[in-house]
């Protein structure tokens, strides 16, 4: 895997939040708590939501080192459920989001049992080939709507007095669920759990030799990643009103891969920044109609060929501190 | 120039206030109509950019500029996908100001929009979408059904076949709404006429490989395979049953939503004898052909589909209306007044409107000629029967659409 630019052991990865992280996020909080304002919010959200999943699927690429090629199915499943729920099942948002992502949960602890026993390439096919057994059930099962999707999904209202059918209303509360997903993360990223993660990604059998059950760590992050996943795609199906296929199809697990090495793999920042730079492409460029993907291919071969470490890596690098 | 000051500031603010606030009598001073449809993908031939110039053509025959309404156009290609063809239509209403989005072929998507535009009290003039839930069950005050639907199709080639001894049935249908209604629809029809159905198989939208369907379907030994699909799925469909030799083993295929553009992409000779029903053909009259010249003429010869043509019909009453209330601002009294208002334009004649949304004209049982039948490029249907507008559509009362009920 590709190294993020510092190594485990050194002083910037102690459990110490280094400052400059914490101004960093703070700047990132205080963009997002005006952006809405002058930017359109349901595209804001759209791009909130990739962005959370981007950091769900870098928790376990950039710090464990395991390429997940099958990360739609998390985003996707959680999307139908909590469309699901809220839809024909009448549940309030809050639930229907929880439920979304406890079935991603689920998903991820079912099929990162199996995908962990192997690494590299394999651990890839078998994510893979797991996503697609969930693409097909999603589109042939009765409930998905097949090409469809679930559609008029109500968004209701959050708690029982917050009505998200206002876009800003609706923009705040995900801002705060991505928020949360974040500092999550952040957090297990600077935890003992996370130095741990990090000595797996470098070097397993070291980190067995010292004791470690490498096994239980992986599957632990597998389901974390999952979790945060599941929860970026139940979120979204409530802001779009609409789960459908397109968020469990393997271009999903691809565009967050593409997502996450854009924005700088193994950053904190990196899959954010991502994010918003890839889904502003996709908006802005959606009058190309099929060009689209061919541009976002081209932007993916530069940046491989350019700055290997994404846009966050690079800023990270000139200023030698891990963002 | 202290008053063009007060007047950019006042242009300004009644800008940033939005739609329906403007001074002037249409929102934010224009009518901006956009055109949502497929441009790359299987649909792009029968609807695509044609559709787009078919609204242009409209607005210009309209004479909008003469009568100082400033009509402009977007588009965006929906990709077949409902999350991009919503994400589209609401971005339109919400930053761009669109007034009006006409065309999405595609039913899935076209429900998505539907909803969207009911939410934002805009207009939606269904032309490419075929599912009669549009007027039916998912019926809103400001959606109109335009050019056709599943209920039309199924009886008008259902009936028309059944009729003639095609009375077992096997369907070759598209796994999404559009599929799924017409190939009920169809059903309905079949079994009500005393046929059969043997049994159905579902393939996924945009299929390439059509050969294991097709081997279920030639097992079945229905005398007729059905094939609930569309554009390119029809013709790849009938392609490959052609190299399966299915036709020439005794069954027969209906292709019960046939376009001209397909039958095109066919050639005569895999074409011919095909029976379906459509609602507008460019060799019917001279209306019809002078309209035909033009669209041909800018959109690389391709001949105008009853899509294109329902688009233009449909934008033509769409201004009408909008000029006599000398507003767009309210979606929903936009469409009452379409709907009060009878319609007439040089492609489908007069008409009317229904409460469920549903625009009423005749339909036109069609068959494909035999290449020596055929004298100019393009000349493939000939006639075999015109089914009046009052049977053409669904009876009002069978919709089960909440407008009408109450």
């Amino acid at each position: 895997m590709v190294s993020p630019g510092y190594t485990i052991g050194s002083a910037t990865t102690t459990s110490a939040t280094p400052r400059h992280q914490v101004i960093a996020f703070i700047g990132m909080a205080v963009f997002f708590l005006v952006a809405p304002f002058f930017i359109y919010p349901v595209f804001l959200m759209k791009a909130l939501c990739f962005a959370l999943f981007a950091c769900a699927f870098n928790l376990l690429i950039g710090y464990v080192g395991l390429l997940s090629f099958g990360h739609a199915m998390f985003l996707g499943s959680a999307g139908y459920i909590s469309a699901h729920a809220a839809k024909v099942w009448g549940f309030p948002p809050e639930l229907a989001i929880l439920s979304g992502t406890a079935t991603a949960a689920a998903l991820g602890l079912i099929s990162g049992a199996l995908a962990i026993r192997r690494q590299g390439i394999y651990f890839a096919m078998i994510t893979l080939a797991l996503a697609q057994m969930i693409y097909f059930f999603c589109l042939q099962a009765k409930f998905t709507g097949g090409e469809d999707g679930i559609q008029q999904v109500p968004r209701g209202v959050l708690f029982g007095f917050i009505d998200l059918r206002n876009d800003l209303t609706m923009y705040f509360v995900v801002l705060a669920i991505f928020l949360a997903g974040f500092l999550l993360i952040f957090r297990i990223i600077h935890s003992p759990f996370g130095q741990i993660l990090k000595a797996i990604r470098e070097n397993e059998p070291r980190a067995i030799s010292l004791g470690y059950k490498t096994d239980h760590y992986k599957l632990i992050a597998f389901v974390l990643s999952a979790t945060l996943a599941g929860l970026a795609g139940s979120t979204k199906a409530i802001v779009f009103q609409l789960a459908s296929l397109t968020d469990v199809n393997w271009p999903m697990s691809g565009e967050v891969v593409l997502i996450t090495l854009l924005g700088g793999l193994g950053t904190i920042f990196g899959p954010v920044v991502g994010a918003f730079v890839l889904i502003s492409l996709e908006h802005y460029l959606a009058q190309l109609g099929a060009w689209v993907t061919i541009v976002q291919g081209i932007i993916f071969v530069i940046c491989v060929l350019t700055f290997r470490r994404g846009i966050v890596g690079e800023i990270a690098r000139l200023i030698k501190r891990p963002l | 120039m202290k008053f063009t000051r007060t007047m950019t500031l006042a242009a300004t603010v009644a800008l940033a206030i939005g739609a329906g606030q403007a001074q002037a009598q249409y929102s934010d001073g224009t009518i901006k109509i956009g055109v949502l449809t497929d441009m790359s993908s299987l649909y792009t031939d029968l609807s695509g950019a044609g559709s787009l110039l078919a609204a242009r053509l409209a607005a210009e025959d309209f004479g909008a500029a003469a009568k100082g309404m400033k009509v402009e156009f977007v588009n965006a290609d929906h990709q077949n996908k409902a999350d991009v063809g919503s994400a589209v239509a609401r971005q339109w209403y919400d930053v761009d100001k669109v007034d009006v989005i006409v065309d999405t072929p595609n039913s899935g998507v076209a429900l998505a929009v539907n909803q969207i535009t009911r939410e934002k009290n805009k207009v939606f003039l269904v032309s490419g979408a075929a599912t009669s839930d549009l007027s039916g069950k998912a019926c809103s005050p400001n959606t109109i059904h335009w050019t056709y639907d599943t209920w039309l199709l199924a009886n008008g080639t259902g009936n028309a076949i059944v009729k003639t001894g095609g009375d077992s049935w096997y369907f070759l249908t598209a796994d999404y709404a559009f599929g799924h209604a017409l190939e009920g629809d169809t059903e309905a029809v079949v079994t009500k006429n005393g046929g059969k159905v043997l049994g159905k198989v579902r393939h996924p939208l945009n299929t390439a490989d059509f050969s294991s369907f097709l081997l279920q379907a030639q097992a079945s030994k229905a005398k007729i395979i059905g094939l609930a699909n569309a554009g390119g799925d029809t013709t790849n469909s009938i392609k490959q049953a052609a190299e399966f030799g299915i036709v020439r083993g005794g069954q027969n295929l209906a292709g019960l939503l046939v376009f001209l553009t397909d039958v095109h992409a066919l050639g005569l000779q895999t074409a011919q004898g095909l029976i379906f029903t459509e609602t507008w053909y460019w060799d019917m009259n001279d209306n019809n052909r002078a309209f035909a010249k033009r669209m041909a003429a800018a959109n690389k010869g391709i001949h105008p589909t009853m899509i294109h043509a329902g688009v233009y019909s449909a934008v033509t009453h769409y201004l009408k209306a909008v000029e006599a209330l000398k507003s767009d601002a309210d979606g929903g009294a936009v469409v009452k007044k379409m709907k009060d208002t009878p319609t007439n334009d040089p492609l489908f004649g007069q008409g009317s409107i229904r409460q469920d949304g549903r625009k009423i004209h005749p339909a036109y049982l069609f068959e494909v000629k035999k290449p020596a039948e055929s004298k100019a490029p393009w000349d493939y249907y000939k006639l075999r029967a015109t089914i009046p507008a009052e049977q053409a559509f669904r009876p009002v009362n069978e919709g089960n659409c909440p407008l009408v009920r109450g």
